[in-house]
């Protein structure tokens, strides 16, 4: 008797062996985000008002700002994967089993998101040489909320693949087009508030602003912020859409 | 295994609405193998995906190893084994961890999933290449892995769809083995489209003859033949003959056609039982004073039987191969 936890443990192995098998996709994949971290920060260190920083170092501003940027774009190319397995037919294989379809797309994401917590892991121990104050329950927590927000990007961008299954070139068309607005007007990188009032009051409507206030919020050590609430409800809406729609796609990717 | 009743499937592209499978009735037997026979187009894969549960059915149901394809999809599949016309497995994956992965979806455990993977390993001829990406595997090993991820959950009913496409003849016979040899351990009840016209005649039970959508013969291949296409005897004489060489064989057979070859004409026609009439019919031509210059026997194969149904070559239609 399988389950949805079985199905989608199943998908996540068998995407994972994929990741396992490879050492350089892994050893690149943890370099990245270093990269980022080194590159970004010294670059972006001047630029935040101090005030946001409460007196901490910039680390504890960049280093979420960087997580939730590996796993937007983690996600969000996940449906790239799912494209080529269905121009091969290995896709169909996976539809002819009796595993659930919500399955495929939790497992298919959640493989996105594994690494995520090996590269986090590995950039916060970097950074507290550097000034970083590491609060590991709020970590955790904070990995927990982008793990299922992440989940729900994965199910869009696999249902983005499926829609686009007969004009590859269409997938990459929609994300690039929505995966920058979505990563500037979140606060990622740059702090919207030095930005003009329009930007900011559209960031209002990014469910990924408030994931990204959350984050900083809980890596700087406090569950106390208002942005928490907001990010929980955005990261379960995006979950619970993006597996709606994922689902139906699914169900309708063989006609 | 299969029973269908008025199983149709319509497909809307561009506001056009196409009926690509048009109520179908049809019942398959335990441990039978049946060919889908047709040109492109004429609802084999769409049926086939109907049955697979890939595609669900706009009208009509279909119980297929005891379950409603309508009803209960995901029993359906637990209990079948399907192979696809494209590469079932995963370009980048290793062909071990494909298989592993396949006994998960159907449930196993990694003990039992790595037992009945060194099973369809060995059976299928595939020692060795267990830690191969499939991307390096030759065609035939390919195939036969899709066929070892069919059989995992060690199915009754197997689909097959257009197993043999692009595989040269050797792969093809050694994949028709390893089929053969399934049936004969396990009595597996096996469904098949095919573009080879040779491979439905010589390895399946049962042809299914559809076109437009609608099944228009299900009977066996040699009894398909003997019944529908009968023998074809062609007769080469000179062109000034010609007339009179078509105005004989119209006397015995039928579908009479004439085809000019320079100075000659080629007639031919269709009897029944023509390797019997030949001799007859080659003295009735030299009654008439007709020269036969070379003279043909050919017994028919599924192309004609085609041909006589819908007045249509496959070959022509699909462009199919022996």
């Amino acid at each position: 008797m399988t389950t949805l936890v079985s199905d989608t443990r199943a998908v996540f192995l068998r995407e994972m062996s994929l990741v396992l098998r490879d050492p350089f996709s892994i050893i690149f994949s943890l370099v990245q985000p270093l990269v980022f971290l080194g590159l970004f920060g010294p670059l972006l260190a001047g630029s935040v008002d101090p005030a946001v920083l409460h007196g901490q170092s910039p680390l504890q501003w960049f280093l979420p700002g960087v997580i939730v940027m590996i796993c937007l774009f983690g996600t969000s190319t996940a449906g790239a994967n799912l494209l080529f397995e269905i121009s091969l037919g290995s896709y169909e294989r996976v539809l002819a089993s009796p595993i659930r379809r919500s399955s495929i797309l939790i497992g298919r994401s959640l493989k996105e998101l594994a690494p995520l917590v090996v590269q986090a892991a590995l950039i916060t121990v970097v950074a507290i040489p550097f000034g970083y104050t590491l609060y590991p329950v709020h970590v955790l927590a904070g990995l927990l909320l982008l793990g299922v927000f992440g989940v729900g990007m994965g199910a869009f961008s696999n249902s983005l693949a499926i829609a686009a299954r007969k004009k590859e070139w269409m997938f990459w068309a929609v994300q690039q087009s929505l995966l920058f607005p979505l990563l500037i007007l979140s606060g990622m990188m740059l702090p919207l508030q030095a930005g003009p009032e329009w930007m900011q009051m559209v960031a209002r409507f990014n469910p990924l602003t408030y994931i990204v206030d959350a984050e900083r919020a809980l890596f700087s050590g406090t569950f106390a912020d208002p942005s928490i609430a907001w990010a929980v409800l955005a990261a379960v809406l995006t979950c619970a859409v993006g597996l709606w729609v994922g689902i139906g796609q699914v169900r309708r990717s063989t006609t | 295994m299969i029973h269908t009743e008025k199983l149709a499937r319509r497909f809307v592209a561009k506001k056009k609405v196409v009926e690509a499978v048009k109520g179908i009735d049809i019942d398959v037997a335990s441990g039978e193998l049946v060919a889908f026979l047709g040109p492109n187009g004429a609802g084999k894969s769409t049926t086939l995906r109907m049955l697979t549960t890939l595609l669900p059915p706009t009208s009509g149901t279909a119980i297929v190893a005891g379950r409603s394809i309508v009803t209960d999809p995901a029993g359906v599949r637990a209990r079948l084994g399907y192979v696809g016309q494209g590469s079932s497995a995963g370009y980048s994956f290793r062909l071990l961890d494909e298989l592993m992965a396949q006994g998960r979806f159907y449930g196993l455990n990694s003990s039992d999933a790595l037992a009945r993977t060194r099973q369809l390993v060995t059976s299928l001829d595939l020692t060795g290449l267990e830690l191969r990406r499939v991307s390096t595997l030759s065609g035939g090993q390919k195939r036969r892995l899709d066929i070892a991820l069919g059989l995992m959950n060690e199915p009754d009913l197997l689909f097959l769809d257009e197993p043999s496409t692009g595989m040269d003849p050797h792969n093809r016979a050694n994949l028709w083995e390893h089929i053969s040899r399934l049936r004969a351990e396990r009595n597996t009840t096996i469904v098949l489209t095919t573009h080879y016209l040779e491979e439905a005649d010589a390895q399946s039970e049962r042809v299914l003859v559809i076109d437009n959508g609608m099944i228009i013969a299900d009977d066996t291949a040699t009894h398909l033949k003997a019944t529908l296409a009968g023998d074809r005897i062609s007769v080469t004489v000179p062109s000034h003959s010609g007339g009179r060489a078509a105005g004989v064989l119209g006397e015995l057979g039928d579908q009479v056609s004439t085809q000019p070859l320079g100075a000659e004409m080629q007639v031919s026609a269709r009897f029944d039982q023509g390797s019997r009439l030949l001799p007859g019919l080659l003295h009735r031509l030299r009654e008439e004073g007709v020269e036969v210059r070379g003279a043909d026997l050919r017994l028919p194969t599924l192309d004609d039987v085609f041909l006589s149904l819908t007045g249509r070559s496959l070959r022509e239609e699909s462009g199919v191969s022996a």
